[in-house]
């Protein structure tokens, strides 16, 4: 029986993630990722994640999961409780981005960070062509039901990044069901390409 | 295997009366000792050759050792038996199961109803205000009586959650895994009140008599009666009473007077008269002065983490029910807060129902499930799986 193949941005972040690491997993699902990070790089991992279902399913699996929400539950962690704090496609849906960041970056010596990128070209092609709000494969949902209530770019991202005096260690882009591929996010070509894009974040 | 070896390997249910020597006394909160402490305690399935399977129920307020057998008074089945039992999270075919009834209870373990040794009569209110970490060191006694060194876990609901963190804070190398339901770090302004309303309302009955009760041959199960009451209705969720009663009535109209109307009366009644077949007074203010004492945070300069601080290598699991407004979710939140403030390994999950506190004793299969996932797993790393 042949492996079930790994996401590519879990493949990325598998790469990313130091062998035998802390790393807290903010919105972990049910807890795929966590369980690949432990069976393969050996991880100290925890989770946070919104769903009642989603946290069960995690205990199942023997993960050490809690309910909660990356705008409230963060706050709690000791200052650098872990060596990556991972938030997958979840930036976008929080209430507080700017505070999410600050403290995913408190709480760990580095954080991974994805999310889809409105700067792509189809979606800027949606709304010059279109005039409605862009509904692609990384934003499958209509404005009034998507959760991303805080969508940006790959440059508004960066932009973030140096207001917090953030480095960005490594860049890629990803998209649906290809490899992860290693960006230079500052290029406004890559803010063309790039449909979503995975970041390594540490203090500068 | 054969049969004999089956048969020796899983030991029938067990458990009795553990009377502890006049030089090993239970030393309490405040300052004083009990000589010749006597646990009442059941066992389920049996301790393995390594002695690591053990799991210690710790049970609430009401309730008493009889976790997984008939009760002796009431006949009816154990208070958990959705949770413990062949084939369940908690399983005697797998572990070694022992609750033991809390000290200042009334099935058996020494307690206010008991007979003091120093005077020949019982110990009325003369028996010493305990605590929660009272009723733990207890435990902790009867666990080390037992033969057992560290436990597989603790586990236990609403009092019985606030004895698993006494547990851990007190003996956290003792402990290898550790599930706290419905329960609370400490005792709320509003748990507080209700339980006072309760006990106003046995001090109340002229059956009381200033504690005397049982010298005098009389029971004031009219007081209890009614703080069972009252206690019961902190119990249930709004929801679910209205899904029950609503306000149907016991009879084809109203009665224009003060007989029980409307079903939910009844039930209430009912509820009240068959406590005190089962329950003693005194014991009923003794438990919930301990709980309305019980705030581990105060213990460790007011920061909840501290009492923490060296259990974080213990696997915790936190629960907290939807509709329980007597240990709301933000209690348990605050607990895992802790927890996480410490680095502990915590997982904690808010289960949805309508049921109020009690969900935690009913059929809540989205619980069931995520304990069993979390003791399995725990089984796992400690060898057992």
């Amino acid at each position: 029986m042949s492996a079930p193949a790994v996401r590519p941005d879990f493949a990325e972040i598998l790469r990313l993630v130091r062998p035998g690491s802390r790393v807290l997993d903010v919105g972990c699902g049910e807890g795929a990722l966590l369980e690949l990070l432990a069976r393969e790089n050996g991880v100290d991992g925890r989770g946070i994640e919104i769903s009642p279902e989603g946290v069960s399913a995690c205990m199942a699996r023997g993960l050490a999961v809690m309910q909660g929400d990356a705008d409230r539950d963060l706050d709690y962690f000791a200052a650098q409780a872990f060596d990556y704090v991972i938030l997958s496609q979840t930036l976008q849906a929080v209430q507080n981005p700017r505070h999410v960041l600050g403290e995913l970056m408190r709480i760990g010596e580095r954080a991974i960070v994805s999310l889809p990128n409105f700067g792509h070209w189809r979606v800027r092609l949606d709304l010059l062509l279109h005039g409605r709000m862009p509904v692609t494969g990384v934003l499958p949902d209509p404005w009034w039901a998507t959760p991303n209530i805080h969508l940006c770019t790959v440059h508004d991202f960066t932009a973030l990044c140096d207001d917090l005096a953030l480095s960005i260690d490594a860049c890629a882009a990803l998209a649906d069901g290809k490899p992860a591929r290693p960006i230079d996010p500052t290029r406004a070509a890559e803010n063309w390409r790039a449909e979503a894009a995975l970041f390594l974040l540490s203090r500068r | 295997m054969s049969d004999g070896e089956t048969s020796a390997a899983r030991k029938t249910d067990g458990g009795g009366l553990w009377t502890f020597p006049a030089d090993q006394p239970l030393r309490l909160d405040n300052g004083g000792r009990i000589e010749g402490l006597e646990i009442a305690y059941q066992t389920y399935g049996a301790l393995n050759a390594e002695r690591s399977n053990a799991i210690l129920i710790c049970h609430a307020l009401t309730l008493d050792q009889f976790v997984a057998s008939n009760h002796p008074v009431t006949g009816r089945p154990g208070w958990w038996t959705r949770v413990v039992g062949p084939g369940k999270p908690i399983d005697p075919e797998k572990h070694f199961i022992i609750c033991s009834n809390v000290v200042g209870g009334c099935m058996g373990s020494t307690g206010p109803s008991s007979i003091d040794l120093r005077t020949g009569a019982p110990w009325g209110l003369t028996f010493p205000v305990i605590t929660l970490a009272d009723m733990v060191r207890a435990q902790a006694m009867l666990v080390e009586a037992l033969g057992i060194e560290r436990l597989f876990a603790v586990v236990g609901g609403s009092m019985g959650g606030m004895q698993v963190l006494q547990w851990v804070a007190d003996y956290p190398g003792r402990v290898f895994a550790a599930v706290c339901v419905a329960a609370a770090a400490r005792h709320s302004a509003q748990n507080i009140a209700f339980h006072e309303v309760g006990r106003q309302a046995i001090m109340a009955d002229p059956d009381w008599r200033g504690g005397g009760y049982a010298i005098e041959g009389v029971r004031p199960e009219k007081g209890l009666a009614v703080a069972r009451m009252a206690a019961h209705i902190t119990y249930i969720s709004e929801a679910a009473l209205q899904r029950k009663f609503g306000r149907e009535l016991q009879g084809d109209g109203l009665s224009w007077g003060f007989d029980a109307d409307f079903q939910v009366e009844s039930y209430l009644r009912h509820q009240g008269a068959s406590f005190v077949d089962r329950f003693d007074a005194n014991s009923y203010l003794y438990i919930t002065r301990a709980m309305d004492y019980f705030d581990l945070a105060a213990a460790h300069g007011d920061v909840l983490a501290d009492a923490f601080r060296d259990a974080r290598d213990v696997r915790f699991c936190v629960f907290s029910f939807t509709s329980d407004w007597l240990y709301p979710t933000v209690e348990s939140r605050e607990i895992v807060r802790a927890l996480n403030a410490v680095g502990a390994r915590a997982s904690f999950v808010e289960i949805d129902s309508d049921k109020g506190h009690d969900a935690f004793l009913l059929d809540e299969p989205v619980f069931r499930d995520a304990l069993g996932g979390f003791l399995g797993a725990a089984a796992q790393a400690r060898g057992l799986a």
